[in-house]
């Protein structure tokens, strides 16, 4: 199973067991990790879940869509590193994912 | 606005799936019921937040979108001819003294009903605050989510920041009153109407009109007066740029809002009901849909149509005290026939 990283402002590191086929989104909200409030419920609806993806990873993770794109609008503090997590799908090339959780969801 | 008091049967708060649902319910019960929503349209979270996305969980719809099934609800309830009243949000409810309840929206709208049903979901849409420091403090007076006067904002210099129709219809009509517009935005594209685009590239390139691509990051002022904000550009370089007002619309979230000042016992910002009338601490009070817990509650459209059916019935012994309640189904009923316009 897919390891997936969340690293808070502060350094904390939550290390969960995700399953192919869910969303980094759906990993952290099972998995309980804090700053990820995806309140539309990974409709690509609210930027909510909003996440930096480590550099090492950005080609792996690739790019976000246009709908994406739009939404990062609605997100504070948007980096080139920006991504909704709910957007982006685990798969076996993922495993060992890092992503950081921004200081505040909007 | 003022004028005379609306009188109802009954009130729903939130015109979401599930307080749509609920004049069906409350209306083959002979009940009447007048909608109110914040947002300009009905269909809560499903027309706001998902229009197109499909939703694979309402009986009998293998796949629905949120639009779709709102279209569909407000056909459903069509025979009960319900009136919307929209842009509103309930900011009093309180006992009028008859046994019933008195509310008072925003904008002055006053009703009284027998019952009142609190069907607001998530809570009320409201602007997103962007997280900058000290931004409460200007709220009010150098900080604003909404335009009401746009005599208030004349030869002020203006930070319009966002992307979307808001931020470019505000940019257009603060325009022609305002010192200066700058428009902040985190791209080059826009998620708006093109000719609203177009519109705004022309004024910039007449050099009417400012637009920075960036994000703000800082404000500056002294107590409640925004004197300059600071923007981090594409290179990831702060500006300071001087201004009176900033404008941030980064459309909407959910907060629970007013619901909390109404006297009703609350659970982590829901509301507790029993789950054989879904009525809250206080009687002829009810809570369906999202907003209420009770336990094992789940948060489906479906659980809040089920709580909308079963509500209708103590708010039938509310409603006519003296009438029994008597079960029938749509499929056999004349009765219930007749009230849907069934030919």
């Amino acid at each position: 199973m897919p390891k997936i990283t969340y690293i808070e402002q502060d350094g904390t590191k939550h290390e969960v067991e995700a399953e192919s086929g869910m969303t980094v989104m759906e990993a952290a909200v099972k998995n309980t990790v804090p700053g990820i409030e995806a309140e539309c419920g990974g409709a690509c609806s609210c930027a909510t879940c909003h996440v930096y993806v480590d550099d090492a990873w950005r080609e792996a993770v690739g790019q976000p869509d246009e709908m994406e794109e739009d939404m990062l609008d609605f997100a504070f503090d948007v980096r080139k590193t920006s991504r909704l997590s709910c957007q982006i799908k685990i798969t076996d090339e993922l495993d060992g994912l890092v992503v950081q959780v921004p200081e505040k969801q909007f | 606005m003022s004028g005379d008091v609306i009188k109802t049967d009954a009130v729903i708060i939130g015109a979401g799936p599930v307080g749509l649902f609920a004049v069906f319910e409350l209306g083959l019960l002979d009940i009447k019921a007048e909608l109110i929503d914040i947002l300009d349209k009905p269909g809560g979270q499903c027309a706001e937040l998902y229009p197109e996305k499909p939703i694979y969980d309402i009986p009998a719809l293998p796949i629905v979108s949120g639009q779709e099934l709102t279209d569909r609800l407000l056909e459903q309830i069509k025979p009960f001819d319900p009136t919307f009243h929209l842009q509103q949000r309930v900011d009093e409810l309180g006992p009028d003294g008859n046994g019933g309840f008195r509310l008072k929206t925003d904008i002055g709208t006053e009703f009284e009903a027998k019952i009142v049903i609190i069907a607001a979901g998530g809570g009320s849409f409201t602007p997103k605050r962007p997280p900058l420091k000290g931004i409460e403090g200007f709220e009010g007076s150098s900080v604003f989510y909404s335009v009401r006067q746009i005599e208030d904002f004349k030869d002020k210099t203006i930070v319009i920041a966002g992307g979307g129709d808001s931020a470019l219809d505000w940019t257009h009509a603060l325009h022609p009153v305002a010192e200066r517009i700058v428009l902040v935005h985190r791209r080059e594209e826009f998620r708006a109407a093109p000719d609203s685009v177009n519109k705004m590239r022309a004024l910039v390139d007449a050099g009417e009109l400012d637009f920075v691509i960036g994000q703000v990051m800082e404000l500056h002022g002294s107590t409640d007066q925004l004197e300059a904000v600071s923007i981090r550009g594409k290179d990831g370089e702060m500006a300071r740029r001087e201004c009176d007002i900033l404008l941030p619309f980064f459309g909407l979230t959910m907060k629970l809002g007013p619901v909390a000042e109404w006297g009703l016992n609350l659970d982590e910002n829901l509301i507790p009901v029993d789950t054989e009338k879904f009525e809250t601490s206080t009687p002829g009070i009810f809570a369906i849909g999202d907003i209420n817990t009770y336990p094992g509650k789940l948060k489906l459209i479906l659980s809040g149509f089920h709580e909308a059916a079963l509500m209708a019935r103590q708010a039938h012994r509310y409603i006519y005290p003296d009438a029994r309640y008597v079960f029938q189904y749509t499929t056999s009923s004349s009765s219930l026939q007749k009230k849907l316009g069934v030919k």
